[in-house]
């Protein structure tokens, strides 16, 4: 069959299917195949909250989203050019997603009667055969019967012939976006290094969906996207919650300390969890605790010890953590809190995104209980951000809280990766016995930067007590006193704000110095609002873009920064939390926009705010 | 030939400058100076030693011991203490807790801290009483008792500490009290000696809110009939005169008169026999019930087990030895890596 090749700058491949159906392998896969292409990259999962809902059902359905180009790309995409359904119930679950014109790719085997009715369509409705798709393209291909007729005489079963569908999908898009299948073939090999029966059976399936593209009597576009003009360097691709437990590695190694990592399972936390206990040789210490409170309180334990005490969850397991972290206050030791922010309040949508738990992390704790703040822009973008909490921890003697959501934990993207030996050292001063005949050691006696001394079991000679209740100044002594409670409390306060000597100032991310409109963001709305603010102004807008990585305490120039230009605009996934903290510290009417969904900003929708803002 | 300077160490050495604050007369007094007696003896450099402690009276404790220490929260110094130790093996921690801190709000990580049987000591002050917060009914305390909260009665079926304990694998098991310092100096001992959680359940006597509770089992008057002091490999006697014994029939226990029996038919008791741990932490009848059957003190079961702490280790020294010492470039790199030039 002659197919046409078309030239394409970017698309937006949507994969859907049964949670059971391999959807997240086959898109993790292309996505590793388009990077290595040189492509740019913005993935988005989007599992259900099941892990195996009955099959077939709504509630059953896994998405994968990809946004692949020749030009940079920050977005898992608004919409999608092309939907890949494995059954009636991705189909109906997705199609809004698919933009007017767009390619759908059905597995006809999974539109028969009994798959329409358990998507609950009427009594013989097949969306495949009644015209409703009729301003999309629609291939219909038998992936089940082809898949089996590919493997027949394999001796494997038909249920795990079945299982190998994901691959044939994968084939055949490898096909149409002209793309090698040595990527996936390399991981096939390495995936099933003890079974490689199973990996030549799966490797037989893509090559045969490859093959279907080339020989298929049904007329397919081809399409070629180019590599795109990426910032020269060396490059690999990065999930959040992988990027975090790096940074966490990195951070433990260049301040020479052993990383403890207590926490509890938690979505969309627990891959951290996952990947750090992989790496046990650079002597990370992993600990699944029974608790959340157990979680931070070991790490608490192991901070006291001279370690990097870590430890995450998502919101309701940080609420659990609110009255230990108080304690770390108090006890002015290291510890780096993750919190991958999920939909709440309470449960709320463990498997989608927010960014509803900053007043959390500011404000959800009793007393005057200050901890400074960070928050990651982009799966990469965790790596650096959590090496600052750590550095911040480390060097100022306190908690922080490192804040990503499940949109970054679980989105992938290039990443340009850095050389250890370039990142920034974490410098450690344990407290040394430098006392004179008779002296006593004052645990509570700080610098100029108001940081006590890590004085670590195991050194003689200055055994001290810490704990919980407040402590006199310099002697750490328990103490009521009333000048002295104010004095720590503003003592506290202080130290937290010192920070901001230490942080680099907030810098433009795009846009001119002043002028009609700055969009102030923070965590993963960056790719969207970046995407926006870009059109914009190609489009001959006068706005510019800030994304703040510090929000307690703020950068030092970010008062002059908001007053630059006539308008603030601040989209959060929220109700409105950050602009409470902008508004309150800088006295500026920002503006805000926010989205309650549990899903991301479109660049479109963000687009026209910022045009109803310029009006 | 040179000397350590921990030998000549004392008690008051292990004494901080802080006043001690607890009521007059309180039992934490006795507990806190057998500690800080034994403490010279156990040859452990004063720095390497710490004290956990939660809330609540007992867990003042920490303020007044010249070592390293925490006064974290309620309920959780098991927690911190299992962090710790999980990265500094080579400290001696000490967890000390009462009946509310480590029953009650503390309950959940108690059990995990034995089941990992990190090498830590967890003296367990049992008052029977919230005191810290004025009097109210604890864990421990007995169904019925009149409390500041329970004016009717408390309602709550109380913990057996020792049962469960024992339920949750711990691998040592003691009790002592606070009226019987050698005792206790004896037990606390051999908890530093035991490798693994070492239990130390001691009775405690809060003379302000709960006063006597375990008199019949301090006071000269009644503590040798009431109460069984266990010694391992030898028979089970108590008794005024020592004129009783245990006797096992079949799994039921049978207070036995010496003079009808031989001391060879009585139970001996073995530490490391869980089969018999098992039924003697059961030795928990109300004193005031007819035909009941004396308390146990001392240490009613010990098991070597390996430790989290040793397990921990073992798996990063092989993960080691399997992919070689960490590189940081090679975890950054990854698998899957591109140029772009």
């Amino acid at each position: 069959m002659k197919t046409e090749n078309e030239i394409k700058q970017d698309v937006v491949i949507l994969f859907a299917g049964d949670s059971g159906d391999g959807i997240q392998l086959t898109g993790t896969q292309f996505t590793n195949t388009a990077a290595m292409y040189g492509n740019d990259i913005s993935t988005f999962p989007n599992f259900p909250a099941e892990i195996r809902a009955p099959q077939g059902t709504l509630p059953g359905v896994s998405g994968f989203q990809l946004h692949f180009g020749s030009v940079e790309i920050f977005t898992p995409g608004d919409i999608a050019d092309v939907l890949v359904v494995m059954n009636a119930a991705a189909l109906k679950a997705n199609i809004k997603q698919l933009k007017p014109g767009g390619t759908i790719i059905a597995n006809t085997d999974g539109f028969d009667p009994k798959n329409l009715k358990l998507a609950k369509y009427p009594e013989g409705v097949n969306p495949l055969k009644d015209g409703s798709l009729e301003q999309f393209r629609l291939i219909e291909v038998d992936v089940t019967k082809l898949t089996r007729n590919a493997l027949s005489g394999s001796g494997l079963g038909t249920k795990e012939t079945d299982r190998s569908k994901n691959m044939f999908v994968l084939g055949l898009v490898c096909w149409m976006y002209n793309r090698s299948l040595d990527p996936t073939i390399e991981f096939l090999k390495e995936q099933f290094r003890k079974r490689p029966e199973l990996s030549e059976t799966n490797e037989k399936v893509l090559r045969a969906g490859y093959a279907y593209g080339d020989t298929t009597e049904t007329p397919m576009t081809r399409y070629e996207v180019k590599a795109a003009q990426l910032e020269p360097g060396n490059y690999r691709g990065i999930m959040g919650n992988q990027a975090t437990a790096m940074g966490l590695i990195a951070a433990a190694k260049k301040s020479g300390l052993t990383l403890f990592y207590g926490t509890y399972p938690i979505t969309p936390a627990s891959d951290i969890l996952h990947e750090l206990s992989k790496h046990k040789n650079f002597g990370v210490k992993t600990f699944q605790a029974e608790d959340e409170i157990a979680a931070v309180t070991a790490s608490i334990g192991a901070s006291f010890g001279g370690n990097l005490g870590v430890t995450a969850s998502s919101g309701p397991g940080i609420a659990l953590k609110g009255e230990a972290i108080g304690l770390a206050v108090m006890l002015e030791l290291p510890l780096v809190i993750c919190n991958i922010q999920r939909g709440g309040p309470s449960t709320g949508l463990p498997t989608k995104t927010e960014q509803a738990d900053l007043l959390q992390v500011m404000y959800g704790r009793n007393g005057e209980c200050p901890v400074p703040v960070v928050a990651a822009k982009s799966p990469g973008d965790c790596f650096e951000t959590v090496f600052e909490a750590a550095r911040i921890a480390v060097e100022h003697m306190t908690p922080v809280f490192f804040l990503s959501d499940g949109y970054i934990a679980n989105g992938a993207e290039p990443w340009k990766y850095p050389v250890a030996a370039d990142l920034p050292a974490i410098n450690v001063r344990f407290a040394k016995n430098e006392l004179k005949e008779g002296e006593k050691f004052l645990p509570y006696k700080r610098d100029e930067r108001l940081v006590r001394a890590w004085a670590i079991p195991g050194t003689k000679g200055l055994e001290h007590r810490v704990g919980g209740i407040e402590k006199e100044a310099e002697t750490g002594n328990v103490s009521y006193d009333p000048d002295n409670h104010e004095l720590m409390v503003k003592t506290r306060a202080a130290k937290v704000a010192n920070i901001a000597d230490s942080i680099s100032l907030q810098a433009l991310d795009n846009g001119p110095q002043k002028g009609k409109l700055l969009v102030l963001g923070w965590g993963s709305t960056y790719g969207a609002i970046k995407t926006a603010v870009r059109e914009v102004i190609a489009e001959g807008g006068d706005v510019a873009h800030a994304h703040l990585r510090y929000i307690n305490p703020f950068p030092k120039n970010l008062g002059e920064l908001l007053n630059s230009y006539e308008k603030v605009l601040i989209p959060e996934m929220n109700n409105g939390q950050l602009i409470r903290l902008i508004r309150d510290q800088y006295l500026v009417d920002a503006k805000p926009f926010n989205k309650i969904k549990g899903i991301p900003f479109t660049s479109g929708e963000l687009k026209t705010k910022i045009y109803e803002l310029l009006k | 030939m040179s000397t350590t300077d921990t030998t000549k160490l004392t008690a008051k050495d292990f004494t901080s400058d802080q006043e001690v604050r607890w009521c007059p007369g309180c039992g934490d007094y006795s507990i806190l100076k057998q500690v800080q007696t034994v403490m010279p003896e156990l040859g452990i450099p004063r720095e390497n030693i710490v004290f956990i402690s939660g809330i609540g009276c007992s867990s003042r404790f920490p303020y007044y011991m010249e070592t390293y220490g925490m006064h974290s929260i309620h309920g959780r110094a098991t927690a911190v203490a299992s962090g710790l130790k999980a990265t500094r093996p080579e400290l001696s921690v000490w967890i000390v807790t009462g009946d509310g801190d480590a029953l009650s709000i503390g309950g959940n990580h108690l059990i995990h801290l034995l089941r990992r049987n990190f090498d830590v000591n967890v003296l367990l002050f049992n008052n029977q009483i919230y005191g810290l917060t004025k009097g109210q009914y604890s864990p421990t305390s007995p169904e019925g008792q009149v409390t500041k909260s329970t004016p009717a009665g408390s309602l709550d079926h109380p913990f057996n500490p020792l049962a469960l304990v024992l339920g949750a694998s711990g691998t040592f098991i003691a009790r002592s009290m606070d009226r019987d310092p050698v005792h206790l100096r004896e037990i606390l001992k051999r908890a530093d000696r035991h490798k693994g959680t070492s239990l130390v359940e001691i009775y405690q006597n809060c003379n302000v809110f709960n006063d006597g509770v375990f008199e019949v089992f301090t006071e000269k008057t009644s503590k040798k009939a009431e109460t069984l002091f266990l010694e391992h490999g030898k028979p089970l006697v108590f008794g005024e005169k020592g004129e009783k014994g245990i006797r096992l029939d079949g799994f039921t226990p049978r207070v036995v008169e010496l003079a009808d029996t031989s001391l060879n038919d009585l139970w001996i008791h073995d530490e490391r026999d869980l089969g018999k741990a098992t039924l003697l932490v059961r030795f928990f009848d109300d004193p005031a019930k007819v035909d009941h059957l004396p308390r146990p003190f001392g240490i009613f079961y010990e098991e070597d087990r390996a430790c989290y702490e040793d397990l921990m280790e073992a798996q990063i020294t092989e993960a080691i030895t399997q992919k070689g010492e960490s590189d940081l470039d090679a975890l950054l790199r990854g698998k899957n890596t591109w140029t772009i030039a």
